[in-house]
């Protein structure tokens, strides 16, 4: 399947859940083979960070662009280009392994052998026919994962927390699948607490002292420019 | 509209392996109508004329039950997510969702009726207008029942939620599916006057399959914010 690469970049974006304003004039610009890498205490705003880019959180100000044009000007287009890994494993325990990332990828269009593969660069290519109710926990994760490896047509792969649960080996074959992925041009926001090996990633620091330091500039900011 | 089939047979899949939801549901519709038969004494001309109120609105209230858990689990293991993310976009995947759940909640409910109809002593014209009213009654119920399931997705109290914002909207289907039966019993026949009622469910349904999927796809939507 045909990749389009190109480039994601965002300006000035800030996030606010509920009453509190968790991070503000955040940037991001990633181009072909990119990675970045956001770290930051728990709270931090991580999560919230990777669900705007990924499209699933709207931001409070600041704008999220793909060669320049808003996502949310085009969200189906932006829908496409997204595979997303998030805190839960989105797994059915009724489902077998091949049921499950079957599914996903017959309706992400990306293909049953794509779904093959993907099983086989985590190690579950024997659990195929297993209930995912048997799984482990870093079972079912590295299945999440697999789901995500099999998106070979989307260029942005957005990651929060992968390497919850898995043992060295699967960590491995995480580094060597996110590092091919790159090598194709594709691009790589990751969330993490643990040392994953990303060569030449950006890193973005998330925290609580960037907050306040920032807290004037959020007032003046709520009078121009938001909306 | 592959993806659509696709996550309809996944439902569907899903709920055939369950523990048995819909079998619940048909129970619970089966015992509520017991209950109402029961409480009403064995005065039959009184049965006749109750039973229809009583069918449908336990069917309301059956459907009810397993509309609570259309999103919740989803929401809660990250599926919601990544259905969002899916070329469907989230008026398909509450299309989807709600089509299974017609398919597993509201046919089982439809082949009780005449069963349930039976314990009230509804007459033929009467049973066969209850079945034409809940066929066209039942997509109504979880159509705007799945606005609400999308609505109150990882509310606090959300089962409540659900019944007290749906509920309301369902009484006019349950006035006109209970004057189709009534009719029909009535005046000995699907004539007219039991076709009418009848014409106004098929426009609730019309109506309901075009705005529902637009608004649950966008509470869904707002569920993740």
């Amino acid at each position: 399947m045909e990749r389009r690469v190109g480039h994601l970049s965002a300006t000035g974006l800030a996030c606010r859940r509920g009453e509190r304003l968790v991070f503000t004039g955040v940037d991001v610009r990633l181009g072909a083979g990119a990675a970045l890498l956001v770290v930051g205490a728990n709270g931090s705003g991580k999560s919230s960070l990777l669900r705007l880019l990924a499209g699933l959180l709207r931001p409070f100000a600041g704008g999220i662009f793909w060669d320049g044009v808003a996502i949310a000007a085009d969200a189906h287009a932006h829908r496409g280009r997204v595979a997303y890994l998030g805190h839960g494993d989105a797994i059915k325990p009724a489902l077998t392994v091949a049921e499950d990332i079957s599914f996903w990828t017959a309706i992400d269009g990306a293909g049953e052998a794509a779904a093959q593969a993907a099983l086989a660069a985590m190690g579950l290519e024997r659990l195929s026919e297993f209930p995912c109710r048997h799984l482990s926990a870093g079972q079912k994760r590295r299945l999440a994962i697999a789901r995500v490896l099999a998106r070979i047509d989307a260029p942005l792969w957005i990651l929060d927390e992968p390497t919850n649960g898995l043992d060295a080996e699967a960590r491995r074959r995480l580094d060597r699948a996110l590092a091919a992925h790159r090598d194709g041009g594709g691009m790589l926001i990751v969330a993490s607490h643990e040392r994953l090996d990303l060569p030449g990633a950006q890193t973005l620091e998330l925290g609580p002292f960037a907050r306040e330091a920032r807290a004037a500039e959020v007032r003046g900011l709520e009078v121009d420019q938001l909306v | 509209m592959n993806g659509f089939l696709h996550l309809v047979r996944r439902e569907l899949r899903l709920a055939l392996r369950g523990r048995g939801e819909s079998a619940l549901a048909v129970a619970f519709f089966i015992l509520g109508a017991l209950l109402f038969a029961f409480g009403a004494g064995p005065e039959p001309q009184l049965l006749a004329r109750i039973g229809a109120g009583a069918v449908w609105a336990m069917a309301l209230l059956a459907a009810m039950l397993s509309l609570e858990r259309q999103f919740g689990p989803d929401y809660e293991d990250g599926t919601l997510d990544q259905l969002l993310l899916t070329p469907l976009g989230a008026e398909l995947v509450a299309l989807a969702k709600a089509l299974a759940h017609w398919l597993t909640t509201g046919i089982p409910l439809l082949v009780a009726s005449p069963l349930v109809a039976l314990l009230f002593g509804l007459n033929g014209p009467g049973v066969a207008a209850l079945i034409a009213g809940l066929l066209l009654g039942t997509p109504v119920l979880t159509l705007i029942g799945t606005i609400g399931a999308a609505l109150s997705v990882g509310a606090r109290l959300g089962g409540v939620l659900l019944c007290l914002l749906v509920l309301p909207l369902l009484i006019p289907v349950l006035i006109f599916g209970v004057a189709a039966v009534q009719a029909a019993t009535a005046g000995g026949g699907l004539g007219a006057q039991a076709f009418e009622p009848l014409m106004v469910l098929g426009g609730f349904l019309l109506l309901s399959l075009g705005l529902a999927p637009i608004a649950a796809g966008a509470a869904l939507r707002q569920a993740l914010e």
